[in-house]
């Protein structure tokens, strides 16, 4: 006999295995609409990150963590990059189309680089909290006061720079601990973007408040796609847009949908890929002006959820 | 104790086989088979194998498979309406208890659902001979009261086997196997109770978690290489008669930025008239009643059930 667990079936039953959100299928929900009822709504976030040089490696490394020994200079500076050069560049890209994007901001840098922060402000940005920094990893047993610590300092830390409150939470490799959303709902933070099981906004439960999830898709990530399945620029752009021309099409026959990208500072950053950012950027604001909708998060979540 | 042979199936050449014509004279059998899988959030741990990489919870895996199920699914289910591809269901058998929506959609088209076990989140590994049966008639008898039909196929859930699983599913009344990767023709497979079995082709070359997570392709290549191999099989198919299948999981190839690549490999496989699209339990069938014989050399008896 072996362990009877192994045939016992705790959740098998009608939904979900858990009581986080309710079960629906995305094409059989009331059609979403956009403004001028355009099929797609395009959400842009920039994930700016401090990985620290040194501290103990979390239990989960995020995307783009350090991984050599003690001093690893060559990912430290490599990720330091992104925020001396490479956000200027996507901010170029982004400022001259005046696109609508939001900030995913590791609380740290209002310490390490208020210079930044400042800067970043003077955007229409809508700003993420999105950790205390990039080994401040929320999975596993990490103590629930050490966790909520850093989503208090990170919120505090922001507010200091952001002009508008952060409603937002992006959590650093878009990994929870199973109290995160009750921290975050304790935080006063109104949605989180970490579950990739939609496309569209949905209600999140916690035991203390409702959240809602703006899901970003990890599959169209570029870390995911550049750095960790070694696709070529051209081959990102060209995806990219083909997500754009398939969800285009399928919000015309069945309500809005919504395309998410997540631009990282430190790889889309680099001399040898701003172009295809630029593409990207011409592709979907000009040449599909009259097809997509470009808005910051809350912007999209009070549309679709009313 | 591990054996170094489970004798399923005799040894034969690619230059010398009997050859098989479908029905209409067809020279290529041609089958998809959707996964349609539940993953639980928290499965009880078993020994042999981890079900998550990351701890609980498992936000990244678990997410993007409940993402199949609620955005990919019925994506995945228009491009094969639009071939008239009836799918072949590798159906995890707990969905018709969670997601009984799917099921219905799929019914309405006549689509085949064969067994992959209770969850993909249980394994074969550490379970006793009559505790692998007693899950294995679960999942018959789960999908057969859900679907009106006893399943004629099996995947063993998530791959994982034990020497008996073969001669346990065809005890259990099942046709034909997906578990083997031997060869691109059914194959006579040798079972203790001597019940007329066949292995039918599946593919993990072709299947689009192995191409796009495994081998970290770009979309366009993968439809690529669906084309190459079926101009392959069909060439081959003229003397020989042979089968192929794509296996997609409703997380991958229905992600917006792929889709395209599989919609054009099945417009692409579809627009040939010497191509038999239809279900793994279809070339099953047919290839028990007309070819099965040929293929056994030696009469198998009976023997070591329990």
């Amino acid at each position: 006999m072996s362990d009877p667990n192994l045939l016992d079936y705790q959740h098998r039953r009608y939904g979900m295995d858990h009581e986080r959100y309710e079960w629906s299928m995305l094409q059989d929900r009331e059609p979403v609409h956009w403004p001028d009822d355009k099929p797609l709504a395009l959400w842009i976030n920039v994930s700016v990150q401090h990985f620290p040089l040194s501290g103990d490696k979390p239990t989960v490394a995020p995307p783009g963590a350090l991984t050599m020994p003690y001093p690893d200079l060559r990912h430290y500076t490599l990720r330091d990059y992104g925020n001396r050069i490479g956000i200027f560049r996507l901010l170029e890209a982004l400022e001259r189309h005046d696109a609508q994007f939001s900030l995913a901001i590791s609380g740290a840098l209002s310490m390490r680089y208020p210079k930044l922060l400042k800067r970043l402000s003077q955007t229409a940005a809508e700003w993420l909290g999105h950790g205390w920094n990039m080994n401040a990893i929320h999975a596993g047993d990490v103590e629930e006061a050490v966790e909520q610590q850093w989503i208090q300092d990170t919120v505090a830390a922001l507010s200091e720079f952001s002009s508008e409150a952060i409603r937002g939470w992006f959590s650093p490799g878009r990994i929870q601990t199973a109290r995160t959303p009750e921290l975050l709902s304790d935080a006063g933070l109104q949605f989180h973007c970490d579950w990739v099981n939609d496309e569209l906004p949905y209600r999140f439960a916690t035991e203390n408040g409702g959240l809602v999830c703006l899901p970003s898709s990890l599959e169209l990530d570029d870390v995911f796609l550049l750095n960790q399945n070694f696709h070529s620029e051209d081959s990102y752009a060209q995806q990219v847009i083909d997500a754009a021309d398939f969800l285009i099409a399928e919000g015309e026959q069945q309500g809005g949908r919504l395309l998410s990208l997540n631009f990282h500072p430190w790889l889309l950053g680099q001399p040898h890929r701003i172009a295809s950012v630029r593409h990207i950027l011409t592709e979907l604001l000009v040449n599909r002006a009259d097809k997509i909708w470009n808005a910051q998060p809350s912007q999209i979540i009070q549309l679709a959820m009313g | 104790m591990a054996k170094t042979e489970l004798e399923l199936y005799d040894y034969a050449s690619w230059e010398d086989r009997p050859q098989i014509v479908w029905p209409g004279g067809a020279k290529l059998a041609f089958w998809v088979a959707p996964n349609i899988e539940f993953y639980e959030l928290d499965p009880p741990t078993n020994p042999h194998r981890k079900p998550w990489p990351h701890p609980f919870p498992a936000v990244p895996g678990y997410s993007i498979r409940d993402y199949g199920n609620r955005v990919g699914h019925q994506r995945q289910m228009d491009v094969l309406d639009k071939y008239g591809i009836r799918g072949s269901i590798s159906l995890s058998a707990a969905l018709c208890e969670h997601h009984p929506e799917i099921i219905d959609l799929c019914l309405e088209r006549d689509w085949e659902f064969f067994s992959h076990g209770i969850y993909n989140t249980r394994y074969t590994y550490g379970l006793t001979e009559d505790e692998e049966r007693e899950m294995i008639e679960d999942a018959m008898a789960t999908i057969e009261k859900a679907v009106g039909r006893r399943p004629a196929g099996y995947l063993a859930p998530a791959l994982s086997h034990s020497d008996h699983t073969i001669d346990l599913f065809a005890e259990a009344g099942g046709l034909y196997t997906c578990d083997l990767f031997h060869d691109d023709q059914p194959t006579t497979v040798k079972t203790r109770s001597g019940r007329p079995f066949v292995s039918i082709p599946y593919s993990l070359e072709l299947n689009d978690t192995i191409a796009y997570v495994v081998q970290k392709m770009e979309p366009r290549r993968y439809g690529d290489i669906i084309r190459r191999s079926f101009d392959q099989l069909l060439l081959e198919g003229a003397t020989k008669g042979t089968v192929m299948c794509i296996p997609t999981h409703n997380y991958q190839v229905s992600c917006p930025h792929r889709l395209r690549a599989f919609d054009e490999a099945l417009e692409y496989i579809t627009s040939h008239h010497d191509v038999w699209v239809t279900t793994g339990r279809e070339i099953a069938e047919y290839y028990l009643e007309h070819y099965h014989e040929d293929h056994v050399e030696a009469p198998i008896t009976a023997g070591g059930s329990s």
